[in-house]
């Protein structure tokens, strides 16, 4: 083991760049997490109480119920959602979900910004279907 | 083994940073077409496919023309090729390689490719080709490596590889085959609807492929210790002889059908290259040197006086290489989508932009090449010595 | 390394493989909430077996004429105006009658065909060649009605599609579309650079019982309905006129039929 000064400097630069994400948070913003985001509800969003499902079902798997909505609407011509209620809806994303929660900005972004993700829903969906233009 | 890669003369670096450079371009380009879409091609919605698809099609034939060396000596134990089958194999790596890549820079939404295995579709051809590809340059790595690693350490390749070996042969022509049928197999687009194509395609591989490996083994003659052999050469070239003849006989076959019988959803598409269709033309000239080139790569490779002197069978290789190249890189392509199924005529050219991003693609693939034939030169000259 | 360091290497390696299946377990535990809920049609939804159009090109003097149909169709789908020509997004579009039937056109036409346009799109096959070309079912014949759609979720842009189309019925983003679409109906999404997309006989809109916008803007010169019931509209006229079909012999059986 004739490299092994060499071994030991290329694994030091190796965890140093791996752990870069903890130590740049660490010294550069002292180790604190970001205050999470708090999400607006519209007046419509309000009255209506309950969204298609449980605030939590849709906090954790939004993604995926849109997935499998998107799997109904566009291949199996089934376009109505029944909920486990019984209640019905018209499986959109810009005509039903953002009917209610017509503040994109505070409500989908603010979160998505947070998590860092960028869905891209919105190359194709209009996200502001009830503004004017 | 990698490690005989980077040790290299003045001229070997120079080399690779000489591709490095290219590659850089091209993938400067790319990233701006990933940004701003495929309108930087000169593609339309006529043309739906050009440059790229084209490269990736002459590819596919190089790749393919790898198992003219590995067939004559693990099928038939011609051992003098013993000494070449690794540079086939290698430069089928590289040229599949090259193939993906092409598939991916064409593609309008590259991230998503994994849609093709998530929801494998079998009556895609294009699902096979990416099958029959990615199973192709596995088994070369595999089979490549293992074979040099036995041969540094002067030890028979293990058992286990000579199944896999003779499998390899079959799979080669299914590459190119399939190839063939991403185009042979659409109604109303009469200049590839023909039975032919798969065939044509497979002897200009046969004779693009190994007339490549002709010119780097001239080529390696000259810049390291190991001499891939007067021999292997001349058998490399009478492959090459044959393969071109039949080439252009599969293509007088259907030059034959088509202005026999007349009919004109066939006709146009041959009309439009050769002669020009309507006023457009700008393949005319191309597709004639294309013709010229392959017929003067047979009379030198067939006649045994210029096949024998290695410099004019470097020429004759180089006119084969580039003859076949236009006929099924440019040709092959935009003939079969002008005139389009509604007769317009839009003719495709391909922008600068896009030809730089398939140069950087090349260059990539050399890029491989140049580090697998070192590795495989220097492991023949350690044997040696 | 002697064998004993690689062993246990090894198995470090596969319990690490082991915790990476957590996701895959999670997945399977979700399915179960998912199947409480369900899908349906719409009460008003349209259906069919196969839906067709019967164009009756003679109800049309002018280009002219067929414009309203095109303006409508393409509004309502966001289809985008380009400029340039090799990038033009089309779903719907007049052609010439030798550019619409090239096989058929005959060397001393009617002077009144020569010069009618014939309105051309999707033909929604029923054995159609771009399906079986796409790697990834992104284009796919809907079984409920015979509709050929388009997900555009999942086309990854290669083309095929288009190579395997004999009417030229396909069109790709060859840019984003979206600063060049003038008018956007927000009730319909738009696309996004590097998909295909093409005519998809108003799919949206027989799911809440109205007829495609073309036929609705047509006033009574398009006729759509169901090609397997032999008494609706559509069977009725190609009962009793003389219909053809763009390039009938390649097999794709079309669904648009065409009155000359």
């Amino acid at each position: 083991m004739s490299d092994k000064k060499l071994i030991i400097i290329g694994l030091v630069i190796f965890f140093v760049i791996v752990a870069f994400p903890l130590w740049y948070h660490f010294l550069f913003h002292g180790g604190k997490a970001a205050p999470a985001p708090e999400l607006e509800l519209t007046d419509k969003a309000k009255a209506a109480k309950v969204c298609v499902r449980s605030t939590q079902y849709m906090t954790a798997e939004h993604m995926q119920l849109l997935d499998v909505w998107r799997e109904s609407v566009v291949r199996e011509a089934e376009r109505v959602y029944v909920s486990p209620d019984g209640k019905e809806y018209n499986m959109s994303l810009s005509n039903t979900c953002l009917d209610c929660h017509s503040n994109k900005a505070e409500f989908c972004d603010r979160c998505h910004n947070y998590a860092s993700v960028r869905p891209y829903c919105w190359d194709c969906h209009i996200d502001n279907p009830k503004e004017k233009s | 083994m990698l490690e005989l890669a980077i040790k290299g003369t003045k001229r070997y670096y120079g080399w690779m940073t000489f591709l490095l450079a290219v590659i850089g371009a091209g993938f400067l380009i790319y990233l701006w077409q990933l940004n701003v879409g495929l309108r930087i091609t000169g593609m339309s919605r006529d043309a739906s496919w050009g440059f790229y698809i084209a490269n990736f099609t002459f590819l596919v034939g190089v790749a393919a023309g790898g198992v003219m060396v590995v067939l004559p000596y693990y099928l038939h134990d011609y051992k003098a090729f013993g000494k070449v089958t690794i540079l086939g194999e290698f430069l089928a790596i590289a040229s599949v390689i090259m193939c993906m890549t092409f598939i991916i820079v064409d593609l309008g939404q590259p991230m998503r490719i994994f849609n093709v295995f998530l929801y494998p579709t079998p009556n895609s051809v294009l699902f096979w080709d990416t099958v029959v590809l990615s199973g192709y340059l596995l088994l070369n790595i595999v089979i490549g490596w293992n074979v040099l690693e036995a041969e540094r350490n002067n030890v028979h390749y293990q058992q286990w590889l000579k199944p896999l070996i003779y499998i390899s042969i079959p799979w080669a022509i299914s590459i190119h085959t399939v190839t063939a049928y991403l185009y042979c197999g659409l109604p109303g687009r009469g200049f590839w609807l023909t039975a032919i194509l798969a065939p044509r395609f497979l002897s200009s591989a046969f004779a693009s492929g190994p007339a490549l490996l002709v010119l780097l083994c001239l080529i390696i003659r000259r810049v390291s210790n190991f001499d891939p052999g007067r021999e292997q050469i001349q058998s490399l070239a009478k492959i090459v002889a044959y393969a071109i003849c039949v080439n252009v006989f599969f293509f007088l076959c259907e030059v034959f059908v088509v202005f026999y019988s007349q009919i004109p959803e066939h006709m146009d598409h041959f009309k439009y290259l050769f002669v020009g269709l309507h006023g457009k033309g700008a393949y005319v000239p191309w597709m004639w040197a294309s013709l010229i080139l392959m017929v003067i790569g047979i009379i030198l490779t067939v006649n045994p006086i210029t096949r024998k002197n290695e410099g004019v069978l470097a020429v004759a290789c180089m006119v084969i290489f580039f003859g076949t190249w236009i006929d099924k890189g440019l040709g092959m392509i935009s003939g079969g989508f002008t005139p389009n199924p509604l007769h317009h005529i839009n003719e495709y050219i391909p922008t600068l932009p896009e030809i730089t991003i398939a140069l950087g693609v090349w260059a990539m693939g050399f890029f491989i090449l140049t580090v697998l034939f070192k590795i495989a030169v220097g492991v023949k000259e350690e044997v040696r010595a | 390394m002697d064998s004993s360091r690689r062993r246990v290497l090894q198995l470090l390696g596969l319990s690490a493989l082991g915790l990476t299946t957590k996701p895959i377990r999670d997945a399977f535990a979700q399915e179960e909430e998912q199947v409480q809920a369900q899908f349906k049609k719409g009460e008003n939804a349209l259906t069919a077996q196969q839906w067709a159009m019967v164009i009756n090109t003679r109800a049309f003097e002018s280009e002219g004429d067929l414009e309203p149909l095109i303006e409508a169709c393409h509004k309502i789908h966001n289809v985008p105006k380009l400029e340039n020509k090799n990038h033009e997004i089309k779903w719907i579009w007049p052609e010439p009658y030798h550019n619409a039937f090239p096989l058929k056109a005959g060397r001393f036409l009617s002077e009144e065909v020569e010069h009618r346009s014939f309105l051309v799109l999707c033909n929604h096959c029923e054995n159609p060649s771009c399906v079986r070309a796409c790697p990834t079912k992104a284009t796919f014949k809907r079984e409920s009605d015979g509709i050929v759609l388009m997900d555009f979720h999942r086309c990854i842009g290669c083309r095929f599609c288009m190579a395997a189309c004999p009417f030229g019925a396909r069109s790709f983003n060859f840019r984003d579309p979206r600063p060049f679409i003038r008018e956007t109906n927000k009730q319909f999404p738009t696309r996004m650079k590097g998909v295909v997309e093409k005519c998809n006989f108003c799919a949206e809109r027989l799911a809440v019982g109205q007829m495609p916008a073309c036929v609705e803007a047509s006033e009574g010169k398009l006729t759509f309905g169901d090609l397997y019931d032999p008494e609706s509209e559509v069977r009725e006229l190609i009962r009793t006129n003389y219909t053809i079909r763009r390039k009938q012999m390649l097999g794709t059986e079309p669904s648009v039929y065409y009155i000359v």
